[in-house]
């Protein structure tokens, strides 16, 4: 059974049609590349697959591990396993970063019936992830976010996805903002988390961040839909020849 | 038409009210004579209603009508339920001192612990020599009616140079049903004295019941004080508490009020600096439901040069509750170099849920620094969801951002004891929403 099947999936925002018709099968231990122009629908996509309110889906379906996604509430897939790496990861002042770790991965465990960490393990846990992303630990005192910059914003969407351990990672334009050794830092992050029971679908605009991650497979995305797919290639096909042409055929 | 009817029932429930009491209330014949024109004075004004100014969001007749008989002195099954209170509501670490139903339970306190830092009276012992504790500068109609029917209270003295090492907990344990315990209490500190006084209020078994404190409070030159209220009465009961705080020179005054109970709430409170160079900082918390309606009403007076207030308040409303923040900064003329602010956030987490912000300068000088802002809004979507998408339930997101809402203001307590004690307050608060 795939991991994710999107089939046929149309979504409007504001009475607006964005996708129209959009199908992907991920399965375990594939990575797949989503590229396309700005405007296209890819954080559409990422957000209706997390369950973000605002998006009516008016067609298709959504099926994660063979179960309806769209029945279930944010929470709830978080927990199954499904992890958005935000484009734009919010500031949430107030709420210490370590406590938002801690009170997120038990409310995860606590909904799939698993005992709580404890917190020596925890700390453990954290620490050494936090070490690998460079993240120094008064980083994770301060509020979820707040006064990051852009590299460490999400340099903490990996250490979440490290932490929780999903089946499922979406990176919504992971590279946006970042200078090349932010990139790199980041991109080793996400390659470490690499294995075959993980799926990644790593959505960008440019080229340049499946030098570091490598895709199994690439899908051209446009105006609402998939126009085409193939291996790591295409990536650098359209490096070369821009997404014009694809904005024709859409 | 309404509001002779109001007055006259209100008038004649509390003149039975108060013949009935008369015998009850310590004090020589003068304070008798002190508590009788006290009477008078709430019987000609009525409970305050909204076309009083300083009630217009809290009409206390519509809200609350009439005034409940005083509580009888607590029997040994009242007070064996205000143990049982005082242990789960005991901050760990502080000295006691209980009222229970407006009566002082010496059993209860820690009162040999406490003398060889302070001096302690009860109100019925200090009444014995002076009438002075009844009256105040204030003719507001509730603080008429506390100097009227006043059954008890503490008057703590806090010696020049003390530094108290441990805070000293007042909790006021109401036992009785549909009674009401009326207490007046003060506090002095002495030049140079560290003290943490705090005041909580607590319900043992009694939902619908009514509270109406006074306390006085003197805090002498060069003192550190932090004084911390908890109001965490039962959801129907009223509370209505009013201070008058004086401050001296160079004082550091942390004061800080919490709101969990009651289905009506006011604290109003009279801060004067009286002295040069001091530093309030007063910091309120209002957490709201059902249709609990909480009043913060603070007047911050400026009557001397080079005094610094900070008040910074956050009220948190769900369902149909209604809170209320009314502050005054008063910058007299002689009182140049006032640096005087105040900073309001509302966070409403129901379409029917309310927040009035009242915010008045009075400024007669004309070399200070003084303003204020207010802000009210739900909870961020974006950040709901961010939190949802890590896992959090509903739930439990909304809690985390209310926690973080209301932290700015808790933060402020130093003691991390005591600080942990207030989170724990407001936390029960949360897994009481609905
Ligand atoms: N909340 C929204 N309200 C209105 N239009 C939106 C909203 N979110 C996205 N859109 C529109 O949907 C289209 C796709 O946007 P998006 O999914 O962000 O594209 P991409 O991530 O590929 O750049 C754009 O035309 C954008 O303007
Ligand atoms: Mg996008």
């Amino acid at each position: 059974m795939p991991l994710l099947e999107v089939k046929d999936l149309k979504v409007r925002v504001e009475e607006r049609e964005i996708l129209h018709g959009l199908t992907l099968t991920v399965n375990e231990g594939e990575v797949h590349a989503i590229m396309g122009p700005n405007g296209s629908g890819k954080s559409t996509l990422s957000h209706v697959i997390a369950g973000k309110p605002g998006y009516e889906v008016t067609d298709g379906q959504i099926l994660f591990k063979g179960e309806d996604l769209l029945e279930m509430d944010p929470d709830e897939r978080a927990a199954k396993g499904v992890f958005l790496a935000f484009q734009y990861p919010v500031e949430i002042p107030g709420v210490a970063t370590m406590t938002f770790l801690r009170t997120a991965l038990n409310a995860q465990r606590k909904a799939r019936g698993e005992s709580e960490y404890s917190t020596p393990d925890f700390l453990k846990k954290v620490r050494e992830v936090s070490k690998s992303l460079n993240i120094p630990q008064d980083m994770l005192k301060r509020g979820v976010n707040v006064g990051f910059s852009g590299g460490e914003k999400k340099r903490n969407e990996v250490l979440q996805m490290a932490l929780f351990e999903p089946s499922l990672c979406i990176l919504d334009e992971m590279d946006s903002g970042l200078d090349i050794d932010a990139l790199r830092i980041a991109a080793d992050g996400v390659n470490a988390l690499r294995s075959p029971k993980r799926a990644m679908v790593v959505i960008t605009h440019y080229q340049r961040l499946l030098n570091y991650i490598v895709p199994d497979f690439v899908h051209v995305m446009s105006k609402g839909r998939v126009v085409k797919s193939g291996g790591k290639d295409l990536a650098l096909e359209l490096e070369a020849s821009g997404y014009a042409q694809f904005e024709d055929a859409a | 038409m309404n509001v002779a009817v109001a007055k006259t029932g209100n008038g004649r429930a509390v003149s039975d009210l108060f013949a009935s009491a008369e015998g009850r209330l310590p004090g020589s014949p003068a304070v008798a004579a002190v508590r009788r024109e006290a009477f008078e004075t709430y019987e000609r004004l009525g409970l305050p209603h909204r076309r009083i100014e300083e009630w217009k969001y809290t009409d206390l007749r519509a809200l609350v009508g009439e005034v409940l008989p005083l509580a009888a002195a607590p029997d040994a099954a009242a007070l064996k339920r205000a143990a049982e209170a005082v242990k789960a509501h005991a901050i760990a670490g502080a000295r006691k001192l209980v009222l229970v139903d407006g009566v002082f339970a010496a059993d209860l306190s820690d009162v040999k612990a406490l003398a060889s830092e302070a001096s302690l009276k009860t109100l019925r012992e200090s009444l014995d020599k002076d009438a002075g504790l009844l009256r105040t500068a204030s003719t507001d109609a509730v603080i008429a009616l506390n100097a009227a029917l006043a059954t008890d209270g503490v008057a703590l003295s806090i010696a020049d140079g003390t530094q108290l090492t441990a805070p000293i907990q007042i909790i006021h344990v109401a036992a009785a049903a549909s009674a009401s315990a009326v207490t007046r209490s003060q506090v002095v500190v002495g030049k140079g004295a560290r003290a943490t006084i705090i005041e909580s209020f607590v319900a043992a078994g009694a939902k619908t019941y009514q509270v109406n404190d006074a306390v006085i409070v003197s805090i002498g030159d060069n003192a550190d004080v932090a004084h911390i209220r908890l109001m965490d009465d039962a959801p129907d009961a009223m509370n209505v508490s009013s201070h008058f705080v004086t401050v001296g020179a160079n004082v550091k005054l942390n004061f800080f009020n919490m709101t969990t109970g009651a289905a009506v709430s006011r604290l109003q409170g009279f801060i004067t600096f009286s002295g040069e160079g001091s530093e309030l900082a007063a910091n309120g918390v209002n957490l709201l439901q059902k249709t609990e309606h909480g009043d913060t009403t603070l007047v911050v007076d400026h009557a001397v040069p080079n005094c610094v207030s900070r008040e910074t308040f956050r009220a948190v409303v769900d369902d149909r509750a209604h809170s209320v923040f009314q502050g005054r900064i008063i910058v007299r003329p002689d009182a140049q170099k006032t640096d005087g602010k105040m900073m309001t956030r509302a966070l409403l987490l129901s379409d029917e849920a309310e927040a009035d912000n009242k915010p008045e300068l009075e400024i007669f000088a004309d070399d200070v620094s003084c303003g204020h802002g207010a802000t009210a809004g739900a909870l961020d979507d974006s950040l709901l969801f961010y939190l949802k998408a890590r896992g959090l339930p509903e739930k439990q997101a909304q809690a985390l951002l209310i926690q973080a809402f209301v932290g700015e203001a808790i933060e402020q307590i130093a003691d991390d004891t005591l600080r942990e004690h207030v989170i724990g307050i407001a936390e029960r608060w949360l897994e009481r929403r609905s």
